[in-house]
């Protein structure tokens, strides 16, 4: 028996486990509010047409959304997790166990994907099911996007890795995931046109993943004559490709090395004084 | 040998935490390590586990340098740390059946890993709690869970960090009949931190006391009284009046008293001092020790 396959077919389990343990609990308080959100916005959207198309502004934003969620969901959640995690000494368990780091970080990687799937299918079905004549993608379009937004999870969810490993609490981790990506979601062109921003946002929305999942679920899930309101009025879907596989590539050439120097440090003293940490603002 | 520990020193800055400790663990062993908060007990533990990196040192661990210890050298040890909280989502028997699969690929026919999962929840009395969420349980119940996590992997060498903090009498009882059994059945080398004297002397074969950074004594429960001196307290009634007499032969001066008062003698007591009077004794006379140093030192 291969002891390290043996352990990713356990990470797997704990994945599956861990996001069934999650289905039952407050967590889905967050993914709830996200579906009111939308289904509002969207509302209000769905019968102001974009200028020169017979799209609604709805079914615009409907891909935008999704991309956001998926662009979030691998930044915020690995990094909170993860702090989480070394606070309370699950990882440093996953450390006296053999092969414990691989079914750790191959349990996280399951769990989170299934958590930001399945708060995209509770955050968008209400609308869905609500809003008559929302989208007109087909069968198709919503195959095609999944490429995408498994792209733009492999390009955020390392970096989400990295920022929980470096975050000195969880609270830390939220404070600078959470505000910069508010900021960065904001000129990404999901909730207000990228166009209408002064040049440089433009140019600095475009740096980051968030804008470039987005583009890559509109070019999935809209008509191709769409593709005219966008940036250069093509879906660019080699640069999409590009930005967002530059991010994964960084992203997990950087990450092991980060995550292991963070696990190497791991120690029951340090998560003592964490823990202490936590009492003392109340939080334990 | 199990543990080997040569000269082993640990700074953090500018602090010395460990300077110079030393000694050895046989396989079957039960080790007690004893010591004033802050002396650098679980420091000293954390090395041997490969979770921390000795400043210098020679320390071997089932033969194998801890900073160096593979996965199969980490599928031989039990770790029981202080206060643990994770997987409070994770019901008793879901996280312990789970963990132990881990070990699975590191059984041997003549070691099966890991231990049954039913059995060992048994085993520490969680067996009305297995499907509790570990978040609900009490702090004596989670422990209890955080030590069959340890020995789930059914290890060669484990480690007990204050195992029985916030266990009542019942739980400390089973838990001292399930280290005994541990040690004799299945041949574990154990060593364990401790602040309850009682415990280390009815569980250890040997007990290190660990102060300043320093192993200051070494041996069974029995070497170290003797390495006190004045250990035994002799009380008695004469007249209607109680004495209370300390000496280091309390057979002769029992001789003596009897025979100076044949009659009129009663309440004959004979009292050897306690493990906790040896160790109180011993860090005293270590610090005091090291005050004369450091006035030394400042003159």
């Amino acid at each position: 028996m291969n002891a390290t396959r043996h352990a990713v077919g356990l990470g797997f389990q704990r994945g599956w486990t861990e996001f069934r343990h999650s289905l039952g609990s407050s967590d889905q308080v967050f993914n709830l509010f996200i579906a009111i959100a939308y289904t509002l916005v969207l509302f209000f959207q769905k019968d102001s047409k974009i200028e020169g198309t017979t799209l609604s502004l709805a079914a615009l934003s409907l891909p935008s959304m999704i991309g956001a969620s998926v662009a979030f969901g691998g930044l915020v959640g690995p990094a909170g997790q993860l702090s989480l995690n070394r606070e309370d000494g699950t990882l440093l368990r996953a450390k006296a166990v053999p092969n414990g780091m691989v079914g750790y970080v191959v349990g996280r990687v399951t769990q989170t994907s299934l958590d930001i799937f399945f708060g995209l299918v509770v955050g968008i079905l209400p609308a869905l099911i609500l809003i008559p004549n929302l989208t007109d993608a087909g069968f198709l379009g919503w195959l095609a996007v999944l490429p995408v937004l498994l792209l733009g999870l492999a390009a955020t969810l390392p970096w989400g890795a990295i920022a929980g490993s470096l975050a000195k609490s969880p609270q830390g981790a939220m404070g600078f995931t959470m505000l910069p990506m508010m900021g960065v979601v904001a000129i990404s062109g999901v909730f207000y046109p990228i166009q209408a921003l002064p040049g440089w946002l433009q140019g600095l929305g475009q740096v980051f993943p968030v804008y470039w999942v987005g583009l890559g679920a509109r070019s999935a899930l809209l008509p191709d004559a769409a593709a005219a309101t966008e940036i250069g009025g093509s879906w660019r879907t080699f640069e999409m490709v590009g930005v967002l596989g530059v991010w994964a590539v960084v992203g997990f050439a950087l990450a092991p090395t980060i995550l292991r120097r963070m696990a190497r440090r791991e120690s029951g003293a340090d998560m003592e004084q964490r823990r202490q940490a936590a009492l003392q603002r109340g939080m334990g | 040998m199990v543990i080997e520990v040569r000269g082993l020193r640990m700074r953090y800055g500018t602090a010395d935490v460990l300077h110079g400790v030393d000694f050895t663990a046989e396989r079957g062993e039960v080790v007690a390590l004893l010591g004033p908060n802050g002396a650098g007990k679980t420091t000293t533990i954390e090395i041997l586990e490969g979770f921390r990196m000795p400043s210098a040192g020679h320390v071997r661990v089932l033969g194998v340098d801890p900073a160096k210890g593979d996965e199969l050298w980490r599928a031989k040890l039990g770790v029981v740390l202080q206060s643990w909280r994770d997987h409070a989502r994770w019901k008793v028997r879901e996280l312990l059946d789970h963990l132990g699969r881990y070990y699975e690929p590191y059984g041997t026919p003549e070691r099966t890993r890991p231990f049954d999962t039913d059995e060992l929840i048994k085993t520490v009395g969680l067996e009305e709690h297995a499907h509790k969420k570990s978040g609900k349980l009490s702090g004596g119940q989670r422990r209890r869970l955080d030590v069959a996590i340890g020995i789930v992997g059914k290890p060669e060498l484990l480690f007990l960090d204050e195992p029985t903090a916030g266990f009542d009498p019942h739980a400390r009882r089973d838990f001292h009949d399930l280290v005994h059994r541990l040690s004799d059945l299945e041949g574990m080398t154990i060593l364990l931190t401790t602040h309850d004297l009682a415990e280390a002397e009815k569980l250890a074969d040997r007990i290190l006391v660990l102060a300043g950074g320093k192993i200051i004594a070494d041996g069974s429960p029995d070497q170290l009284s003797r390495q006190v001196e004045g250990q035994s307290e002799v009380r008695w009634t004469q007249d209607g009046t109680r004495h209370v007499h300390a000496t280091d032969d309390a057979t002769a001066f029992v001789r003596t008293l009897l025979g100076q008062h044949p009659n009129g003698i009663s309440e004959l007591e004979v009292r050897r001092s306690t493990l906790e009077d040896t160790y109180l004794e011993l860090v005293q006379r270590f610090e005091s020790g090291q005050m004369t140093g450091q006035e030394v030192a400042a003159l």
